[in-house]
């Protein structure tokens, strides 16, 4: 069936409800009101208010309750309603969630799959539009997780659901309901760390996830050059061999990101080719993401986030270095 | 128009008075002499372990140790009327609730040790040492819907600090419990001090059982040197827990040794405040009242801690020949192992960590 990345999200979760009674959803006006985004739009009147659950305006309990539902044998989805306003739970991840496993060695494993919007492009108020995937892939024994399409959204939070991980599932606002694509009925599971050739080329190597990858796929198919597209679909942890092999293959690598420039998810995968491809490169490997300081106001968006112009501009110099 | 929205009261029990006298209108049934007798048995283990364990990490063999002096009542009177199936979150000084739950003394010592594999223990529902201050509490009520979602009919039982009750974590936890009616109990173990900071710079509030009612639970106070109170007390709450009324508990206690092996109370408190509580602590009064009933006398003393000190130094044997396994950091962080850190785990093992070969085994 055909539907936007909102609709296959919304059916992963109905599924995974109805396969087990262990799933519950908590969150900020995820009950009646579907969420703010509607993507568990009508779960709550199929499921009922114990198992699609109403919470008070709290993220650090939010969190910290989905962890102790977990440890209780529940697998609890929590939805932060924006990724910014995740910080006041941010401790609950990096101390607890992350932490729970290798502090009673496998005994107690906290499964929950955390989701919440992100990134921008969708001229929202300040805090609606922040990139936060490097913050949270820092932490070992936190699994980062963010699809591209609609067909991966339902594939990987599936997979999320069936794994004894803590998960943070990053949904990219901008693609809800960008486009809509064939969407198998049935439960099916995309693996994670895995990550996805969108397409393949011969002159360059883009490595990009989320908002960015329709928007590099466009620039590569109106430019006519031939390109390997990586969507890294998880990013921690990073599928490396993935990314070595794109990287040998072309010999010449562009990352592209929405989310900061510094220290960001590009960094590590530069990193990773430089220390083990750098001989097998034409060219030095090239970045495109915002620039280093915070997401602005939406009437300045359109002169932060990476564009078509920036994209291209970047391939044309890798291209000719 | 004028009208009252709002009223409320937080009541203050003892039982067992600093004398040895039992209010005997306030004395559960079930409380025999044979049960306190148990209790002071249990209370003077908690003692004995906590000596152990400041002599040890005096000694650089274990580190850095939270002693629980002065607090065997609040722990021993709490563990006692917990009931099988109810799971215990709890801090880090919880020492001898551990001890009553049945962790085994060797694991608890090689927690203190520095290996996690202390807390390894298969089947266990109660939770181990959470050290971030009050960040565990919204772990009990996650635990506590569980049950309740389960139909278990168990009860959640977590402790908290007097500082701890400053934490954000602490009231959303329990506005929490209030909105989803969880089974929960919540003890607040009033020590009078948050490390260097005394009870009045935690918060302004008259007593800090009545932060409960700003999120429409019970609020209850308890001399928690006075473990037949302790136990009665917790006993009522977790009767109102499973009928889905969660209750916070403050029991009144005091830290009489150090908040850790790394810090020194000399510089913040005086000694004359020290002795006051020193005469008030929680084992004197049960030996009294032992003693008024023919229950309890120095042979019976001597032979007991012999009895523990046996059973220490076993587990503390047991638990210094325990071999940690290093490779086994690595494992025990995901649900499977990915490439990259197993690639790290690699190097680290073929590397020897690292290590001079003189102290690597």
């Amino acid at each position: 069936m055909q539907m936007n990345m909102v609709a296959a999200i919304n059916n992963a979760l109905s599924q995974c409800m109805e396969e087990s009674d262990r799933v519950v959803l908590l969150g900020e006006d995820i009950g009646k009101d579907g969420g703010v985004f509607r993507v568990t739009d009508g779960l709550q009147a199929k499921f009922g208010e114990n198992r699609v659950i109403d919470t008070p305006l709290a993220e650090s309990s939010i969190l910290g309750m989905s962890i102790g539902m977990a440890l209780g044998g529940l697998r609890p989805v929590p939805e932060i309603q924006f990724a910014g306003f995740m910080f006041l739970g941010f401790s609950q991840l990096i101390n607890h969630a992350a932490r729970y496993r290798s502090r009673t060695r496998s005994t107690k494993p906290v499964p929950m799959v955390v989701r919440t919007p992100v990134s921008g492009g969708v001229r929202t108020l300040e805090h609606h539009s922040d990139s936060p995937e490097a913050y949270y892939s820092h932490i070992g024994g936190l699994v980062v997780v963010e699809p591209s399409n609609p067909y991966d959204a339902k594939g990987l939070l599936i997979k999320s659901l069936h794994m004894e991980d803590p998960i943070l599932f990053l949904e990219p606002t901008k693609i809800y309901r960008l486009f809509k694509q064939d969407v198998p009925d049935e439960m099916y599971e995309v693996p994670i760390g895995k990550a996805s050739k969108v397409s393949d080329g011969a002159q360059l190597s883009v490595i990009t996830y989320g908002t960015m990858v329709p928007l590099v796929k466009s620039v590569v198919q109106k430019k006519g050059v031939s390109a390997d597209i990586l969507d890294l679909r998880t990013i921690n942890p990073l599928d490396e061999s993935a990314i070595l092999e794109t990287a040998r293959k072309t010999g010449r690598v562009l990352i592209v990101h929405e989310a900061e420039l510094s220290f960001g998810v590009g960094a590590e995968v530069a990193a990773r080719i430089a220390e083990k491809a750098m001989y097998d490169l034409s060219a030095p490997i090239m970045r495109v993401a915002s620039p280093s300081l915070p997401y602005p106001f939406p009437g300045y968006e359109q002169y932060y986030v990476p564009n078509e112009l920036k994209i291209s501009q970047a391939i044309d110099k890798l291209l000719s270095a | 128009m004028l009208k009252k929205t709002f009223e409320g009261f937080v009541d203050y029990i003892q039982v067992l008075d600093e004398f040895g006298t039992v209010d005997k209108s306030l004395l559960p049934e079930d409380v025999t002499d044979s049960m306190i007798l148990e209790m002071y048995k249990s209370m003077s283990k908690a003692r004995a372990l906590d000596a152990k364990a400041l002599s040890l990490q005096r000694q650089g063999r274990i580190f850095t140790y939270p002693p629980l002096l002065g607090e065997e009542a609040s722990q021993v009177g709490s563990a006692m009327a917990f009931r099988r199936g109810d799971i215990i979150v709890p801090n880090y000084r919880q020492h001898a609730v551990f001890m009553l739950r049945g962790l085994p003394l060797d694991r608890w010592f090689v927690s203190l040790r520095g290996f996690e594999d202390g807390a390894a223990i298969n089947g266990a529902k109660d939770t181990p040492v959470s050290v971030p201050i009050g960040t565990h509490l919204p772990h009990a009520v996650g635990l506590a819907y569980a049950e309740k979602y389960k139909k278990s009919g168990n009860v959640v039982v977590s402790y908290i600090g007097d500082g701890g009750t400053s934490e954000g974590d602490f009231y959303e936890a329990l506005n929490f419990a209030g909105v989803f009616k969880v089974p929960l109990v919540i003890i607040i173990v009033n020590n009078q001090w948050a490390i260097s900071v005394p009870r009045r710079r935690q918060s302004a509030a008259q007593t800090l059982a009545q932060k409960a009612f700003a999120a429409g639970l019970k609020g209850v106070q308890v001399d928690g040197n006075d473990v037949v109170g302790m136990y009665k007390v917790v006993k009522d709450a977790l009767s109102a827990a499973a009928n889905n009324e969660p209750t916070v508990i403050e029991c009144i206690t005091y830290r009489l040794s150090m908040h850790t092996t790394a810090d020194d109370p000399t510089k913040y408190r005086t000694d004359g405040e020290v002795k006051e509580w020193e005469a008030k602590e929680p084992l004197i009064r049960v030996r009294r009242y032992l003693t008024s009933r023919n229950l309890w006398d120095d042979s019976k003393e001597k032979d007991m801690q012999e009895e523990f000190k046996k059973e220490i130094d076993e587990a503390l044997a047991k638990a210094e020949a325990f071999k940690p396994d290093p490779k086994s950091i690595f494992e025990h962080i995901y649900s499977f192992m990915p490439e990259v850190l197993k690639e790290e785990q690699d190097a680290a093992i073929a590397a020897g960590f690292w290590l001079d070969t003189s102290s690597h085994e």
